[in-house]
């Protein structure tokens, strides 16, 4: 170049710069559902988030005042649809430990089993959109083609693809399919042999190591601060496993690895819930080939009466620590239900982490806290 | 910590006699529960979270309640060092204008959920730095989740 040296100071001196408002959403595709987060911004530089909340709120812990526990469980799925069988099953432990109910360990078995696998069915979808996001279209189909075939042991065993209802208080609804276990072990090796190409697509792939690395970081003071639970607080090096601090269900008797990082980045929160989908598999392959003989169900009263006190069960959903938190009086209905739920508490530190990064970052940091909506708005 | 330990050591923290003293009880819960009057929740807040032995440095849940003559508000408490696990109970008898300190500047998770609360319930939380509506609209009138609400158009009544 010539000797003429441009003095960039000068060129901005005639402009006035100032903070405006933009909204993204409700109807943004990056925003995964109606939510909508009020930018503050200078320039593309993010001084504040607002998230705007409400626009799918449906009261369901107040609908849960006037139905019986057996209905609770059905209105549970509709929060985090991705963890359907997980929430359903949190409200039935709950239930469970409040009848001093002890059900077979087939039970057991199965729940965790199915677990499990909508764990992984979450993490594929994620994994599909978090690279769509970023501007990767084929990491779509890729997740979606390995969600299919869960989704179709699914189907075939709980009669549903997507909203379960298969655990009730006391059990199962029915037994599992004949074909369960032979497709769950065919789906397995499938799986192991797929997850090394998601490597090769989206993990290695340097623009997406550009959009990622060093984007949206949360010190783990912070993830506890805020109350971040699951991969999100994981990936800054908290360890917060639900499974493994209060082991539910069969997972008392699993040994496995909590998958951990300490960069606290969204690469860090991408790479921790890859990790997960191959404990998850590592988890389903301790139990498959010992499904314990025995009922699937135990009987309860057609009309479940909790004891007069007040019960609480977490478990861990594919985006964190759930809570079920019921007050019974002694009736046939709660007298107050809260459901803790893991989006809210992980969306209310996105501000915390999105402040002086750029617009193009909020969608890759969004994409990383793997919100569902329905889960915030209850 | 047990059960027993954490009660001895709260204690100690209130030895006047005098002053109003936390209420502990096990009866109907599966954790320690404690019930404090409005005016010492922020100070036995304070001490839970930042004395060593308790620790109790993760919020995991904040549900208000209203019991029917009170309003409440529960605080699900959990030490991510010990990993034992207190509930926290305030209550407060004004139903027109129920006001509890907020715990916000100690667990920022509380911020929403403050606000999730006074959104539903009505209870105001002093010194919240941005005490309005979570999830409903501003003009909404009323609080849905406490028991004397009605609303006839919204509401499918069984």
């Amino acid at each position: 170049m010539g000797t003429a040296t441009l003095e960039p100071t000068s060129i901005k001196k005639g402009f006035k710069s100032e903070e405006y408002f933009i909204n993204m959403g409700p109807q943004h595709p990056a925003t995964h559902g109606v939510l909508r987060l009020l930018l503050t911004i200078d320039g593309e530089i993010i001084k504040k988030v607002d998230p705007d909340l409400g626009y799918i709120h449906r009261s369901i812990e107040k609908m849960c005042e006037s139905n019986s526990y057996q209905q609770i469980v059905h209105l549970t799925d509709r929060l985090d649809y991705l963890s359907s069988h997980i929430n359903n099953e949190a409200v039935c432990l709950c239930v469970e430990n409040a009848l001093e109910l002890e059900v077979p360990e087939r039970v057991k078995v199965i729940r965790t089993i199915l677990g499990e696998l909508t764990r992984i069915a979450s993490h594929t979808l994620w994994w599909g959109v978090m690279g769509m996001d970023v501007g990767a279209f084929s990491s779509y189909f890729y997740g979606f083609r390995d969600r299919e075939m869960i989704n179709d042991i699914f189907e075939e065993t709980c009669g549903a693809r997507l909203t379960m209802n298969y655990n009730i208080p006391g059990g199962l609804m029915q037994d599992i399919h004949p074909n369960f276990v032979k497709r769950v072990k065919e789906f397995i090796p499938h799986f192991r042999s797929k997850l090394p190409e998601y490597d090769r697509l989206l993990t290695g792939n340097i623009i997406f190591q550009k959009r990622t690395k060093g984007v949206g970081v949360l010190s783990k003071e912070d993830a506890i601060n805020f109350g971040a639970s699951g991969p999100v607080a994981r990936a800054s090096g908290y360890s917060c496993d639900v499974r493994k601090y209060h082991p539910y269900s069969a997972l008392d008797k699993i040994n496995f690895t909590e998958a951990l990082d300490t960069t606290g980045d969204s690469f860090a929160r991408y790479k921790v819930r890859i990790a997960e989908m191959w404990e998850s598999l590592a988890i389903i392959e301790q139990l498959i080939d010992n499904i314990p003989e025995g009922d699937h169900k135990v009987a309860t009263n057609a009309v479940i009466k909790l004891p007069k006190g007040e019960f609480y069960q977490k478990v861990e959903t594919a985006r964190g620590e759930f809570g079920v938190y019921i007050i019974s009086t002694g009736t046939k209905n709660p007298y107050r239900v809260k459901f803790r739920s893991p989006g809210l508490s992980n969306l209310s530190l996105l501000n915390h982490i999105a402040v002086g990064g750029k617009i193009g970052d909020l969608v890759a940091t969004m994409a990383t806290i793997d919100i569902v909506v329905p889960d915030i708005d209850r | 910590m047990t059960n027993e330990a954490l009660q001895q050591t709260i204690l100690s923290w209130f030895p006047d006699p005098e002053f109003l003293q936390p209420q502990f009880t096990e009866e109907g819960s599966q954790y320690l529960i404690v019930n404090v009057e409005a005016e010492q929740l922020h100070e036995l807040m304070q001490l839970l979270k930042s004395n060593p032995e308790t620790k109790f440095d993760y919020l995991f849940n904040l549900t208000g309640v209203d019991y029917g003559k009170e309003l409440g508000v529960v605080y699900h408490l959990e030490s991510t060092v010990h990993r034992h696990i207190l509930v926290v109970k305030v209550q407060a008898d004004d139903r027109e204008n129920p006001i509890f300190d907020t715990v916000q500047d100690l667990w920022a998770t509380a911020n929403y959920h403050e606000r999730e609360v006074y959104d539903f319930f009505g209870i105001k939380f002093r010194n919240h730095p941005n005490l309005k509506r979570l999830f409903l609209t501003e003009d909404w009138e009323g609080f849905p989740l406490r028991k004397d609400y009605v609303d006839e158009t919204n509401m499918v009544v069984k």
